[in-house]
Order: structure tokens, then C-alpha cells, then sequence
């Protein structure tokens, strides 16, 4: 029964599985952007942000009525309020998708002295964990979510290391620093996205698992019951 | 979307009281429409205006027009019976026959004069199925239809409608005597027939309201206070009245 209303509910999982599929787009066309200084890639990103925030703007206006009309409870409002937060976690991926690709316009007018080594490789760390948490919440996998957490260190290192590093450039050639503060920039808004993604990791959780771990609220909980994980997580 | 029906200036008098009071309203075709309001606001009142159910009420007078594909129900050489064929109506109790599921399901085909057995069959199938019964009655068509579970008992209510082939279904309060699952049943044929058919809901239960219709009349003290579409209503009623009712603010 209330077959009409889970079609609602199928409906907004298919709308931010699109906004998902879009920021990733937009992420690898910026992260492409500034690894081999594309400006089609660029625009890429730019056009993408736009749609990005029309199915922002779509997803939650089909929150609202879903709240309003239908009176959801138990899984069915866990995962209505974990596609909200990830609709926002989202629109600001894609926020940082743009701020990339401008690194990568500022590149451009920068010599090509070469990339530093990490950021290539956080750029793919952070693409990976992006992956793994949209398919976190796409799948209802609590165990892609949870590495998705244990991930994020592995990326704020990278992000310290690329700050050092930089120190070190610009300390043996000051005129590095335009260059500097770019890949710092860069690297910045990867360790950003990373830790949005640790948002939606644990959303997901909250949604299958009825758990809230995020400020460590779990471990501070003692009152622990059972909690029916919803259809499918069985 | 196109209007099926068109209310203007509906005012009806019980005696001296006046139960509607100008009433404006245009309800379009293939949605769900609802009426809420608290007890004694008139929606009951104007939902039995549609097919001139308060003609049998005595003492009841009415001014205004109801416009049903653009002839007036109210002029002096409108068909009664005809128009309560082409608007029917499902009540609050179900309300079968005392007679076997197929006797109630064809009882508007035998009264039209429908003998033919094959043709009754054809749409007692076709009716039952439309309301989500078949399978539950399917083997004991022959059997007394008051001996069913109340909710089937309210299907086939629905179903003995949709065999005469009805336009427009108005329900008063359809789910009252429903249990929850009961409910969410017939809640789910509603969203099902609005493909077909034209439905006009009046609830006491404004979550009801929200889940199945389109749009949503507030009545306050035989006025209409607000109409529009569902979402918009639930969300952003334009008025405090409507926002003091549906907040539970009212009263």
C-alpha cells in the first residue's frame, strides 16, 4: 500500500542521484581543468554548477511537499532529511568544483613550472571518496559509508603536506607565490569536498542505520535500542 | 487542465440559516479535489450541491449556478436522475444493497434496463477490478454484500459507481469508518481513479487532504476562505485563517 507514496519517495532518490551524477561531473572536469590547464573543461564546470543548482532548487521544493503532505515517519523521514542535507552538501560540492576550475583559469597566466605531486593524488583520493559516498546512499551500504569516514583523514594529511610544501617553494623562490597560493587554494577545496562527503557518509548512516554518528554522538549515547533499518537493509 | 465543474455565487439557505455563503469554486477534471474545514463549515453541504443531493432536504433553498460542463444542474428542465448518474457518490458508512456482491455491482445496469448477462458480467469484472476488489470477491460473487469487511464493503461501493460510468465521484468523508490500513487503500484507488475520473473529497482529516488531492478548499462558516492547489495550501496558505486551521491554531 501507499504504493503512490513510495513513487514520490523513488522520484526524489532519482532526482539526487542526477545532482549527484552532475557534481561529480563538475569535479572531474575542474580537477582535468587544472591538471592539463583546459579551458573547455572549465566551462564544463561553469555549466554544470548551473544545473547543479536548479535541481538544488527542484530537490527541495519536492522535500518541502513530501514533509507537508505526506506526514512521513521512521525510514521513510530519515531519509527524506538525509536527501536534504545531501542536496545541500551537494550544491556546495559543486560550489567548489567552480572554485577549482577558476584556480585553473589563474594557472594559466602562472609559468608551467609543474604540479605538485599530491595534488594529483588527492584529487583522485577525493574523487574516489565522492564515488564511494553517493553510492553509500544510493546502495543503502553503510560499510561504503563508513570507510567513506575513515578516508577523510588520509586527505586533510595530503592538504597539510601541500601547505608545507608550498612554505618550502615559496621560501626558496618567492616568486613562486601566485603559484603557491593557488595550489594551496586547490587543495583546500579537494579537503573541502572530502569532508562534505564525510557529511553525506554520515546522513547515510543516519538513514540505514538510524545512527547519528556525527560530534562523536554515539559514543556519548547510552541509551541504545533497536532501531528497524527499513525496507532493503535486511 | 479543464473545468468539469463551475460554482459561482452558490448561496443555500436551510430556512433562515444561510449554510453557503457566495461560494465561487472551479474544479477541474482527472484531479483530486478536497474540502476541509471544521464541523458545520458548509463543505458537506456544497460536495451534495454538486449532484443536488440537498434537493431532498426540506426547507432548502438555493441561489447561484453549479455549472456542470456547462449547463446549470439548477435550471428548471435539468435531468436529476441523469446527473446523478453522470456525478455519484460514495458516503461516509459504505452503504451496499442488501443484496450478493453482483447484484450491487449491476444494480445501475439492471435498473437502466441492462438484461443481458454477458454484458452485466463484463462490468461487474471490469468495476470490481477498478476498485481493487476482484480478488478479494472474485469467488464469492453470489455471496451477501454486507457480510465483507468494511473497507471491502466501501470498495464496493466505489465499484457499483464506476459500473454505471460516472464523470464525476464526490466522497463524504469515505474513510471514517476506516481503520489506517483500510484507508491508505482507499487513498491509493482514489490516486488511481483521478486517471479516469474526476473526484471531489470532503475530509475532516487534513492529512488526508494533504496526501491525496490536488487541490484544497478551506471552508470557514459557509465560505470559502482559501483555494488553490494542495502544496501551495499546506505550505504557504495565503491567509491566517487557513494557516490558524491547518496549524491547529483554530478554535
Amino acid at each position: 500500500m501507499k504504493r503512490h507514496f513510495q513513487n514520490e519517495l523513488e522520484a526524489l532518490k532519482v532526482s539526487l542521484v542526477k545532482m549527484g551524477s552532475v557534481v561529480e561531473e563538475a569535479l572531474k572536469s575542474s580537477v582535468f581543468a587544472i591538471l592539463n590547464r583546459d579551458d573547455a573543461a572549465v566551462q564544463r564546470v561553469l555549466e554544470a554548477e548551473e544545473r547543479i543548482n536548479l535541481l538544488e532548487l527542484e530537490i527541495d521544493h519536492a522535500i518541502l511537499d513530501l514533509l507537508a503532505l505526506q506526514q512521513p515517519v521512521a525510514s521513510d523521514l530519515r531519509f527524506i532529511l538525509a536527501v536534504q542535507k545531501i542536496n545541500n552538501d551537494l550544491e556546495r560540492m559543486g560550489d567548489h568544483a567552480v572554485n577549482i576550475a577558476e584556480s585553473a583559469v589563474a594557472l594559466k597566466t602562472l609559468p608551467d613550472t609543474g604540479m605538485l605531486e599530491e595534488i594529483p593524488r588527492m584529487a583522485e583520493l577525493t574523487l574516489g571518496i565522492v564515488k564511494q559516498g553517493l553510492d553509500s546512499m544510493i546502495l543503502k551500504d553503510p560499510s561504503l559509508a563508513a570507510a567513506v569516514l575513515r578516508a577523510d583523514d588520509g586527505i586533510d594529511d595530503m592538504n597539510r603536506t601541500v601547505a608545507r610544501k608550498v612554505i618550502g617553494l615559496v621560501k626558496n623562490d618567492p616568486t613562486a607565490i601566485a603559484l603557491g597560493l593557488e595550489l594551496i587554494r586547490i587543495s583546500r577545496n579537494l579537503e573541502r569536498v572530502a569532508d562534505l562527503t564525510t557529511n553525506i557518509a554520515e546522513d547515510v548512516l543516519f538513514y540505514v542505520q538510524a545512527r547519528v554518528v556525527k560530534h562523536h554522538a554515539e559514543e556519548k549515547d547510552d541509551t541504545h535500542r533497536e532501531v528497524y533499518h527499513g525496507p532493503g537493509t535486511d | 487542465m479543464p473545468t468539469t465543474i463551475e460554482i459561482r455565487s452558490l448561496n443555500l439557505f436551510y430556512g433562515s440559516f444561510q449554510a453557503l455563503k457566495a461560494v465561487d469554486l472551479s474544479i477541474e477534471k482527472n484531479i483530486i479535489t478536497a474540502l476541509i474545514g471544521p464541523s458545520g463549515c458548509g463543505k458537506s453541504t456544497l460536495l451534495r450541491c454538486l449532484n443536488r443531493m440537498n434537493d431532498l432536504i426540506h426547507g432548502v433553498r438555493i441561489t447561484g449556478e453549479v455549472r456542470f460542463e456547462g449547463k446549470n444542474i439548477y435550471d428548471a428542465t435539468a435531468d436529476v436522475a441523469t446527473l446523478r448518474k453522470r456525478i455519484g457518490m460514495v458516503f461516509q458508512r459504505p452503504n451496499p444493497f442488501p443484496l450478493s456482491v453482483y447484484g450491487n455491482v449491476v444494480y445501475g445496469l439492471k435498473v437502466a434496463g441492462e438484461r443481458e448477462k454477458r454484458i452485466m458480467d463484463e462490468v461487474a469484472e471490469r468495476s470490481l477490478k477498478a476498485a481493487w476488489l476482484w480478488d478479494n470477491v472474485k469467488d464469492r460473487l453470489d455471496r451477501p454484500a454486507l457480510g465483507l469487511p468494511l473497507d471491502q464493503q466501501q470498495r464496493l461501493c466505489i465499484a457499483r459507481l464506476l459500473a454505471i460510468q460516472p464523470e464525476v465521484i464526490l466522497m463524504d468523508e469515505p474513510c471514517s469508518a476506516l481503520d489506517p490500513i483500510a484507508t491508505s487503500k482507499i487513498e491509493d484507488l482514489m490516486l488511481d481513479l483521478k486517471r479516469e475520473y474526476s473526484i471531489v473529497i470532503v475530509t475532516h482529516n487534513m492529512q488526508q487532504a494533504s496526501r491525496v488531492s490536488d487541490s484544497t478548499g478551506y471552508m470557514l462558516l459557509g465560505e470559502m476562505i482559501e483555494f488553490g492547489p494542495t502544496a501551495n495550501i499546506f505550505t504557504m496558505p495565503a491567509r491566517k485563517l487557513t494557516e490558524d486551521y491547518i496549524t491547529g491554531k483554530y478554535g
